[in-house]
């Protein structure tokens, strides 16, 4: 029996009997999300690439496809997934890279996870199988199911296949580097936000100003020549740590959070250690500030604040919404799931 | 209930933001898709959110059905009417409220003119990339509940890409956001959902839109063919040589025809196909593509070649694919577009199928296509005063739709389903997909009064299509795949 079939068995018996289910591929984000309990779903059966047309910009796989062997068959035709999904391990999934929704240095400029699917085929909470979207760039025909369950953490359906757009890789990359102190940045920021750069990276840590630019040797040069710097690096080794966590600034015990904000944002008026990823919208927060407090200073700049990894605080991972959004998430997570199986609370304390 | 619904509306909105005549209301009847007609019990134009809360609560209260509408240049009758129904006109929220140029971004409200915020912008030296056709009418709002295109959007992305944060209005009038003041927002992305809901989920109050800056430079080559099939594998090529174009887009000999006579863009009426290539970014980046696109274009059975680097002559190349619709127009008294979109690889396949369909049914057809995206527009030809021309050009346009599908592609890419496509949905989605489809309607919208009958089909209407005896909703062999 086909590994799609099989699994949706699973899934319509475990809905009849309420029995809850934990999504599993390759556990490099286990540490993502809440706890959740379970019979494990192994979804790392559901394996292999499905289609790949390059001249298409299209690779269609299944969810267990370790993420390493995509990334293998997109660079022999100079191709890549321009959103740097972050590995977090070497047995990433490309459904886990889904679920979680993770996107890396790149995607301000290139676009995130969600950005670039195109369609999925998915087990919904009674076991159906379904299909949405497509392998085309452009499709309107019915709600956009598909990017709905980027990020959901599995729990609006088990993905079984997923088709993603991909591009060209860039031709050639350089860092800039520029000392530059954390109270600077926003005016940086603001001096250079109309000026169509070749950017496709910018982070800020401790009093350094990291750019990566990305495009043809001259037009790097020239706008290297229009940037000045301090220093200038060709190899692309920092941006990699960044994405994977693999900096010597996550090595901490501290709570690590993933703040999400407007770019030219101040610094937020929190203790602790502070990393501008997204050229600003996407920071990273060493801090053992209680996670009220730390939520309560984000949300004042109109942000979210994600627990990303937790070092035993008691708080729920993702942000708490207001009442009116939770009710309606509630209601979108029981149209795909009515008998709550699939990944409880992972998403979500309420459900 | 008309008495009742007016009488009711009028302690909310009164003088010329309440429509409720004949005459008043004639031409709201129809969108863009003219084929569709139908007035309303009442029309509302109100001003203020507070208005149209209480506007919502009074239909839920009195049962009565609303359908949004934005700038009325919809192709697939989404904005059209209901006869037991209210229009609900968004078309005075046309304010900009707020540019930050820092984040690139804008607020803006739903009726503010898409062409319009870009305007707004370009003192920042930045615009809004999304540019359907109808730019200079067509409102934001609207762009949402279709997720719009562009020539751009090749590059750039669509509307789904280029907007960060909406506020829209549920059926009781509650005030919900999606999206973040950032790149992402808490909780599952519902404003992926919301993108292309064609007013059936929630009425779309508040936008916030992100805006690029300008490119240094851009450049746009128009490349003649003598064969449709080499101008689309050329496509291909430009493609796999691991370029973006920001536009690429095709037409075909009756389009060009068209086009020039209209727009006088200097095409070359002789040529059985045009691409239109254009490439923006730095200097440097802009002369090696161009370079290489040209090359590309050279080698692989281009018989002209036209290059456009200051904004007036580009200007003037686009000025014939804008304008490619009205064009278009003039050569029949009517003329219906469709919207599929396939994968690549299939145009010359689909192509040559368009042809032989267009002689079995003794109707022309020109093509234009967003080519570097697989998003087709055929335009068909007929006249709505000889009777049977209009059936038999749906009929053809459904053709053209089945034939997208079994390639692998969409009914639409870009223009929504509304009511024109909606059978065509039973043959894109089955039944289980359907159901979740309403499942997700019923999350938002548990009253079912927004926009109904349009977007999604109900499963008795696909299984009535498919000639198949529906009995209290029930079908027979529901274990078998039919849709
Ligand atoms: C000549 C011409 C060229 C075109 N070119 C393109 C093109 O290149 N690319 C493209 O994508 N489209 C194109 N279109 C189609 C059309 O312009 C787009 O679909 C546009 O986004 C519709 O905007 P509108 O304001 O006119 O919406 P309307 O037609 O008024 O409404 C469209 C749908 O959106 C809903 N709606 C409107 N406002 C709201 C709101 N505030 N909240 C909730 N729902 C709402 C309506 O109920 C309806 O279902 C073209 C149309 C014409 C006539």
């Amino acid at each position: 029996m086909s590994t799609d079939i099989e699994l949706s068995e699973q899934v319509t018996l475990a809905h009849t009997q309420a029995q809850p289910l934990r999504i599993v591929g390759g556990n490099s984000k286990s540490f993502l999300g809440n706890a959740t309990d379970g019979d494990s779903l192994d979804v790392r059966t559901h394996t292999g690439i499905i289609s790949y047309e390059p001249s298409e910009l299209v690779i269609t796989a299944k969810a267990g496809t370790p993420l390493r062997e995509i990334e293998a068959a997109l660079h022999e035709h100079s191709q890549w997934l321009a959103f740097e999904p972050p590995h977090f391990g070497a047995d990433a999934t490309l459904g886990g890279t889904i679920a979680a929704g993770l996107s890396g240095p790149a995607r301000p400029w290139s676009g995130s996870a969600r950005d670039f699917v195109l369609g999925v085929r998915c087990i919904n909470g009674k076991g159906e199988i379904l299909k949405f979207g497509g392998q085309v760039m452009k499709n309107v025909a019915g709600y956009d199911v598909s990017r709905l369950m980027v990020g959901a953490m599995g729990t609006l359906g088990v993905l079984l296949d997923i088709s993603l757009k991909v591009l060209p890789t860039v031709e050639q990359s350089l860092t800039l580097q520029f000392e530059l102190a954390e109270n600077d940045l926003s005016a940086w920021l603001r001096q250079w936000s109309s000026t169509a750069l070749p950017l496709t990276a910018a982070c800020h840590h401790q009093d350094t100003l990291r750019l990566r630019l990305s495009g043809t040797p001259s037009s790097l040069d020239a706008a290297h020549a229009l940037l000045g710097a301090d220093a200038r690096v060709s190899d692309d080794q920092f941006w990699n740590d960044l994405r994977e966590h693999r900096l010597s600034f996550f090595e901490s015990e501290k709570p690590l959070w993933r703040v999400s904000l407007q770019g030219g944002a101040q610094p937020l008026p929190l203790h602790g250690d502070c990393l501008y990823d997204w050229g600003g919208a996407q920071r990273w927060l060493l801090s053992d500030e209680r996670a009220t407090v730390v939520r309560a200073a984000v949300e004042a700049c109109g942000g979210h604040a994600t627990l990303f990894r937790q070092a035993d605080l008691d708080a729920p991972v993702f942000h708490p919404l207001p009442t009116g959004l939770r009710d309606l998430q509630r209601r979108v997570k029981q149209a795909f799931d009515p008998a709550g199986i699939l990944n409880p609370r992972r998403f979500s304390p309420d459900w | 209930m008309k008495q009742r619904l007016i009488s009711a509306l009028k302690g909310i909105i009164a003088g010329d933001s309440l429509l409720t005549t004949t005459e008043q209301m004639r031409p709201y009847e129809c969108d863009g898709l003219s084929a569709y007609r139908e007035l309303p019990m009442a029309i509302a134009l109100p001003k203020s959110i507070d208005q149209v809360k209480a506007i919502l609560k009074t239909c839920c209260d009195l049962d009565i059905p609303v359908v949004a509408r934005g700038a009325g240049t919809g192709l697939s009758a989404g904005a059209l009417p209901l006869s037991n129904g209210l229009l609900l006109s968004l078309a005075r929220f046309n304010q900009i409220l707020e540019v930050d140029p820092v984040n690139r971004t804008a607020r803006v409200q739903p009726g503010v003119r898409n062409l319009a915020i870009s305007e707004a912008v370009a003192c920042h030296n930045l615009y809004y990339a999304p540019d359907p056709s109808s730019q200079i009418a067509c409102s934001i709002g609207g762009n949402v509940a279709e997720n719009s295109g562009g020539v751009h959007c090749l590059k750039y992305g669509l509307t789904v890409h280029n907007i960060q944060q909406l506020t829209f209005l549920t059926m009781q009038g509650e005030e919900i956001t999606v999206g973040g003041s950032g790149l992402d927002g808490p909780g599952y992305d519902l404003l992926a959902v919301m993108t292309g809901s064609e007013g059936l989920l929630g009425i779309i109050m508040d936008i916030t839109v992100k805006l690029l800056p300008k490119p240094d430079v851009a450049e746009v080559i128009l490349a003649g063919f003598d064969d449709v099939a080499l101008a689309g594998s050329a496509v291909g090529l430009i493609i796999g040589a691991g370029i973006i174009p920001a536009g690429l887009e095709m037409m075909d000999n009756t389009a060009i025809r068209a086009a020039e006579a209209f727009a006088h863009a200097g095409y070359p009426t002789d040529a059985a196909a045009i691409l239109l290539c254009e490439l923006d970014g730095s200097r440097e980046d802009v002369a090696a593509q161009t370079a290489r696109v040209c090359e590309l274009l050279n080698t692989n059975g281009a018989t002209s070649l036209q290059r456009a680097t200051d904004p007036a002559q580009r200007q003037r190349l686009w000025a014939g694919r804008k304008a490619a619709f009205p064009a278009v127009g003039r050569l029949a008294p009517d003329y219906y577009c469709m919207d599929g979109t396939i994968p690549r690889r299939h145009l010359p396949q689909v192509l040559s199928k368009i042809d032989e369909l267009s002689k079995e049914y003794g109707l022309a057809v020109a093509n234009v296509f967003h080519a570097g995206d697989g998003n087709l527009h055929p335009l068909i030809l007929y006249d709505a005063n000889k009777p049977g021309e209009l059936e038999q050009t749906e009929a053809f346009g459904a053709q053209i739709l089945e034939t997208c599908i079994a390639v692998g592609g969409t009914i639409t890419g870009e223009h929504g389903v509304g009511i024109e496509k909606i059978n065509q949905m039973c043959s894109q989605f089955r039944a289980a997909e359907l159901t979740q489809f309403h499942a997700v309607k019923h999350a938002f919208d548990p009253t079912g009064l927004l926009n109904p009958g349009k977007a999604v089909p109900t499963l008795h209407r696909c299984a009535e299509l498919g000639g198949m005896h529906v009995h209290n909703g029930e079908l027979p062999f529901p274990e078998l795949d039919r849709f």
